[in-house]
């Protein structure tokens, strides 16, 4: 298929680029740019982070488990193009060497390329800018104080250039087809989909329902990297923008699902910060930048984050196919390990959220804080009205199959008085919700535990009891 | 001067580039391999049958290997002849290598090792510590015993005494640069090996040994890694000897590099181990006689488990004179992948087992650990500082010869400052007034509670098998005045090369831009000892001074001739050589003499002077001296979950006169939240059927940037290694590992505050382990 992209302010135009082949193992192999690294090959410790910059702005992104064709259209960025066209350094390397930030080397490129993306983009809060790098030499000290001191720097001219070229409208795009046509040669397989529009999608999807939908690939890329699978009819989804959109009235909240989880952040810190502060654990900035809401739900992964808490708020899945689409209750979704409430063709396409006052706790448990996938995350959204629960949609993932529900544990709390005794009674209630599973990130009796003490969590915090470990200091 | 400035890591500017180079960076020849291995699925049993047709016939493999196809014995281990390269038909462990994949490219070869088919039958594994006692699978014929004084007597005597267990986990080494080797096949069967290795000579002789052929037909060259801490001492043979062998068989450069699943399967680890204990002590926590015993899962080879396994003995006594103790270690084997060399090599988990033992005695007592800790201190040295009450000073003997304490395996303690290092810290730290705050806090707060914990490190410097403390240097001044240096010590972000460049320059009165420090080469430098050890700076520094000072001897010699000035009065400064009213340019000189033959090239050589150890007994004097640390950590504790998390730690550590105190810092910061991940978050599984479940970092956690300390303030102790060591400094690269025990103690602190028992927490400090050990609590409050 046809790609074209800038690198380091090149244009590049790549014909019959293999569809799955990770920027990574491009820019390596191919162009021989060595300087991005590969750690681990499943986006899990940022040796590999480069900048992407479209339309929305520069992102930090993990090239390991990127596609090429995600690349088309946008402007990429990589450790050799983050200093000056002269070598002239960018502030954040000077601050590095300058401040000792880098021990073995190895991770440091993705660090500098996370701390280009932070400080173009002004942020500052470098624990979750640069959760997503690992270092096992500094100990991470002598890099925030490197971060810190380019903080103030200007951003040089060099970086600003990107989106200055993608604005410009002399930029070469050509125009590509999205796809279905045949490839070049007379057996090269029909280039994959690049639909524009949803309708687009559905169409192709309820035909070809053995394809494989790519919007951010933090999960499909490891079906690559990891599982060395063949994606036989990839989808990407990157410039199908009518399914990236948020609409906001005023009983609802409804998230298109090639929403990422960046944008779910910003946009739950002004509904429900509790859940974007979960989300704010949610993977690493450069997978928050990448994976979307619709793939964390669609997945089906019992420790997804998303639905939990969006089966607290009680929210309304949207699925399609072809020209169908029906509505049903998030959790309804969710049948068993591995199975979906899915028709083949069909696809989540949003969720909505009922607009309600803010009750709703989320609560990730993990080894790590983090960039740690949840050992228990559990969400609650009770009510009270006269000292009494209301309602109560207490929901968890890690402790089952699926994403689940607390029935029992609901049901012992509604119409009780909002104690401590209630919480406490309604301890019984949790081994007939949940029989967790013992696995590396946690055992089952522990995972009971801490799940029923999230309640007793939610009840503390309700009273204004400090039992957040963030906010304590030395 | 450039030595003791806070330079920057010689290659920082090529690091923040991207430009600086590791094995996987480098531009191959055309028509390169690339290599994956097949790896075993069961833990243990024999292969039965190996269909590999399916491998063969994937898309663009040029030949699948098994051990019965390779021409020679290709061993890989560091000590025992005990690791074929490929399965022989038996598996020891999931993961382990069966047969080698060679095809155009990384990816196509990974998926070709995947297509084999391979029948096996299974034998049941010896994983645990209990298995492998009850298979009596051990290495060596029984345990080893260092005993002094009849601890068993000194216990029973005892007004006090407590006992107990702790279990310490192991820990992936989790370098950012995976495992990778480049073999470049030479004319009449020579080999060029690109290695990322911490010990060059050992890749040359294993895998000439892999060829049949001389080490001088190998030639292993190493510019940097991408972090190593031990990870790459032994286990780094694999990968090169497989390239080795397998680009002499076709001819062809062949590289190879572990994806991360594989490095995390195949490779070693740091030995977990259980340690009981008993001790007994007085009323004032003194003690009087101590018991350990150390059981270690050593994996299915023998690798370096042996001196791991002495070492953690060698620091069973940690800063604590123990009038009486017995150590029993069992070196434990296994079907999990060999363990192998970690920073601290054993050391960390020895002290830990006194550490405990010390908070243990504490807690009995109700008193402030760090009183029980400073009673039990070694006697000071006689280079005292601070006026604080501490043990009286050594007596003398009637030779007038101060006579130390000395060590459960004998070794005189004649550099102790931890009396001094304590004080200052404990100032400095506000120790008190915030163990008083954190009581008051655990007195307010039912939920969150806080820890404190101050813990000391003596850690002895030189390799156990002596003769591995010597070291080679080549230093060549070209005519331009440029110098040319090399050395047997590998770069693996521990900043070597720039401190052993600082020495260079201050040699030669140079500054360290004029020294070009060259990638570590066995044919430049023969027979060099792995960087290990902590070991990189005292050997190679001390060789490369010796090989500066033969340059700068032979150019003073010539100068003072030929300006007809004395010898001794030449001196190197600020980039120029002055004899008295003579002055010119170290280039000009340098030039000059190459213009009367004088010879402008040398080598130079060190040993470690005053060693004397005899394993067996577990006698004499392993160390030459030791490297000390002190460290208070500050945590906070979530009674609901177990959560937990560092607040503050402050840190005083020992590098003798550092040579580039920026770089010592550096390795402070990192030892320090290296070790406390060892105790906290990086938990390895391993399930039933022996498979490693944590192969990734998905689910193997490392400290993210979030987990260091809120306030992290670290200091070096700024004073000279009595002993003669390179410009007075002393080795940094492992002792600030073990500081993070005091992340630990502090939880266990914190643990203490939520009842009135012990808690006696086990490794790793998992917020699930933290949750266990408050439930255990007994009275909870």
């Amino acid at each position: 298929m046809n790609i074209t992209f800038l690198l380091n302010g090149e244009t590049v135009a790549l014909q019959d680029a293999a569809p799955t082949q990770t920027l990574l193992d491009w820019l390596r192999e191919t162009r021989g740019l060595t300087g991005t690294k590969e750690g681990c090959n499943e986006g899990d410790c940022g040796a590999c982070t480069v900048l992407v910059t479209d339309k929305n702005g520069t992102r930090a992104l993990n090239a390991c488990i990127l596609f090429l064709p995600q690349l088309h259209g946008r402007a990429l960025r990589t450790v050799e193009g983050i200093s000056g066209p002269d070598g002239a350094l960018h502030p954040v390397q000077s601050a590095m060497i300058e401040h000792h930030g880098s021990q073995c080397g190895f991770c440091t490129p993705g660090f500098i390329a996370s701390m280009a993306a932070a400080h173009l983009n002004c942020e500052t809060d470098h624990d979750r800018t640069l959760a997503g790098n690992l270092c096992r030499c500094t100990g991470y000290a002598p890099i925030i104080r490197a971060a810190k001191a380019a903080e103030k720097a200007p951003v040089p001219g060099w970086m600003m250039q990107d989106r200055q070229m993608l604005n410009d409208p002399d930029f070469f795009l050509p125009e590509i087809s999205s796809g279905g046509a045949k490839g070049r040669g007379a057996d090269s397989p029909p280039s994959p989909l690049r639909p524009k529009t949803t309708d687009e999608l559905a169409c192709y999807y309820a035909q070809n329902p053995d394809a494989a939908l790519i919007a951010g690939a933090t999960d499909i890329g490891l079906w690559v990297t990891k599982g060395l699978r063949d994606i036989a009819k990839p989808v990407f989804l990157a410039d199908c923008t009518d399914l990236q959109q948020i609409n906001i009235n005023k009983d609802h909240i409804r998230i298109g699902a090639g929403v990422t989880m960046s944008r779910m952040h910003d946009l739950m810190r002004d509904h429900h910060p509790s859940y974007a502060a979960m989300i704010r654990r949610y993977g690493s900035e450069q997978v928050r930048n990448a994976a979307t809401l619709g793939g964390n739900i669609a997945n089906g992964s019992p420790i997804g984050d998303n639905p939990p808490a969006l089966i607290a708020l009680g929210a309304t899945l949207h699925l399609r196919r072809g020209e169908t689409q029906r509505a049903i209750p998030l959790e309804a979704f969710f049948l068993e390990y591995g199975k979906q409430d899915r028709a083949p063709g069909e696809f989540v396409e949003a969720v909505s959220i009922p607009r309600a006052p803010d009750r709703l706790r989320c609560y990730k448990l993990s080894k790590r804080f983090d960039q740690d996938i949840s050992a228990v995350c559990g969400c609650f959204n009770i009510t009270v009205e006269g000292g009494k629960v209301a309602s109560a949609r207490i929901a968890f993932g890690g402790m089952a199959g699926t994403p689940k529900h607390a029935s029992h544990v609901e049901a012992a709390l509604i119409g009780q008085d909002w104690g401590e005794a209630t919480v406490r009674a309604a301890a019984p209630a949790w081994a007939q919700d949940f029989q967790p599973l013992s696995d590396m990130r946690a055992s089952g009796g522990y995972r009971l535990s801490a799940a029923r003490n999230m309640l007793m969590r939610y009840f503390l915090e309700d009273r204004g009891a400090g039992v957040c470990l963030h906010e304590v200091t030395a | 001067m450039t030595v003791s400035a806070p330079l920057p890591h010689d290659a920082a500017a090529l690091h923040v580039t991207g430009r600086a180079r590791y094995v996987d960076d480098i531009p191959t020849p055309a028509g390169t391999l690339h290599l994956a291995f097949g790896l075993a699925r069961i833990a243990r049993g024999h292969i039965t049958a190996m269909d590999l047709a399916p491998v063969r016939a994937a898309p663009d493999v040029v030949a699948v290997l098994a051990a019965s196809d390779l021409a020679r014995d290709a061993d890989t281990s560091p000590s025992a002849h005990d690791e074929p390269l490929l399965s022989d038909g038996s598996v020891h462990f999931h993961g382990q290598p069966v047969f080698l994949v060679i095809a155009t490219s990384h990816l196509l070869a990974r998926r070709a090792a995947r297509m084999a088919e391979i029948s096996y039958a299974e034998e049941t594994p010896i994983l645990s510590i209990e298995e492998a006692l009850a298979a009596d699978a051990r290495f060596e014929e029984g345990p080893r015993v260092h005993a002094k004084g009849d601890a068993a007597a000194a216990i029973a005597g005892a007004a006090h005494r407590v006992e107990g267990q702790i279990e310490i986990g192991g820990q992936e080494h989790f370098y950012l640069e995976g495992q990778a080797a480049l073999a470049l096949p030479q004319e009449d069967g020579d080999m060029v090996v690109h290695a990322s290795t911490q010990h060059p000579s050992e890749v040359q002789h294993k895998v000439a040994h892999a060829l049949g052929r001389p080490m001088h037909a190998v030639r292993v060259e190493t510019r940097r890694m991408g972090g190593a801490f031990g990870g790459k001492e032994s286990q780094a043979n694999v990968p090169a000897i497989a390239c080795a062998v397998a680009a002499d068989m076709l001819g062809r450069p062949c590289k190879m590099r572990y994806d991360r699943d594989d490095d995390m399967a195949i490779t070693g680890k740091r030995h977990d181990f259980r340690i009981t204990y008993r001790a007994g002590f007085d009323g004032e926590g003194r003690i009087s006689g101590v018991e350990f015993v150390q059981y270690t899962r050593c994996g299915w080879s023998q690798d370096l488990s042996l001196p791991v396994a002495d070492r953690a003995m060698l620091h069973a006594d940690n800063a604590y004179h123990l009038p009486a103790a017995r150590i029993e270690s069992h070196r434990l084997r296994t079907n999990t992948a060999s363990a192998t060399a970690f920073r601290g090599f054993g050391g960390p988990q020895g002290m830990l087992g006194i550490e405990r033992v010390l908070d243990h005695i504490a807690h009995h007592l109700g008193a402030d650990p760090l009183v029980i800790r400073q009673r039990n201190f070694y006697a000071a040295s006689e280079r005292g500082g601070l006026s604080a009450p501490r043990p009286s000073a050594p007596p003398e003997d009637t030779s007038g010869k101060k006579k130390y304490q000395t060590t459960p395996y004998g070794q005189q303690v004649e550099d102790f400052i931890l009396h001094e290092m304590t004080e200052a810290l404990v100032a400095s730290s506000d120790y008190h007034a915030r163990g008083e705050a954190v009581a008051k806090w655990n007195a307010a707060n039912p939920v969150l509670k806080k820890g404190i914990a101050l813990t000391p490190v003596k850690f002895g410097i030189s390799f156990t098998l002596t003769h591995l403390n010597q070291a080679g240097a080549l230093v060549h001044v070209y005519q331009d005045g440029s110098v040319h240096l090399n050395h047997g010590g590998t770069e693996m972000g521990q900043g070597l090369f720039q401190k052993v460049a600082q020495v260079a320059a201050a040699r030669f009165g140079l500054e360290t831009e004029a020294i070009r420090i060259t990638a570590t080469d066995t044919a430049k430098v023969p027979n060099t000892s792995a960087t290990a050890a902590s070991s990189g700076s005292d050997l190679n520094g001390m060789a490369v001074k010796a090989a500066c000072d033969t340059i700068r001897e032979r150019m003073e010699w010539f100068l003072s001739e030929y300006y007809q000035h004395p010898a001794d009065e030449v001196i190197f400064e600020g980039g120029q050589v002055r004899l008295g009213a003579h002055s010119l340019s170290f280039e000009a000189a340098a030039k000059l003499a190459y213009e009367h033959r004088i010879s402008l090239s040398s080598t130079g050589f060190y040993k470690t002077p005053k060693l004397a150890w005899d394993r067996v007994k577990g006698a004499g004097r392993p160390f030459f001296y030791f490297a000390y640390g002190v460290a208070v950590t500050e945590v906070v504790i979530d009674r609901l979950s177990g959560e937990n998390r560092i607040l503050r730690a402050d840190i005083l550590h020992d590098a003798g006169a550092s040579l580039n105190p920026a770089l010592d810092i550096g390795q402070v910061e990192g030892g320090y939240v290296q070790g406390a991940g060892w105790l906290t978050t990086e938990e390895l599984v391993w399930d039933k059927a022996g498979r490693l479940s944590t192969h990734a970092p998905s689910t193997y956690k490392i400290p993210a940037c979030s987990d260091r300390p809120d306030i992290f303030n670290v200091a070096l102790w700024d004073a000279q290694n009595r002993e003669d060591t390179i410009y007075r400094s002393k080795a940094v690269g492992e002792p600030p590992f073990m500081l993070g025990i005091s992340a630990f103690l502090a939880l266990s602190d914190a643990i203490a505050a939520c009842g009135e028992s012990y808690p006696a927490l086990d490794a790793p400090a998992t917020a699930e382990q933290v949750f266990a050990a408050i439930q255990r609590q007994k009275n909870g409050v």
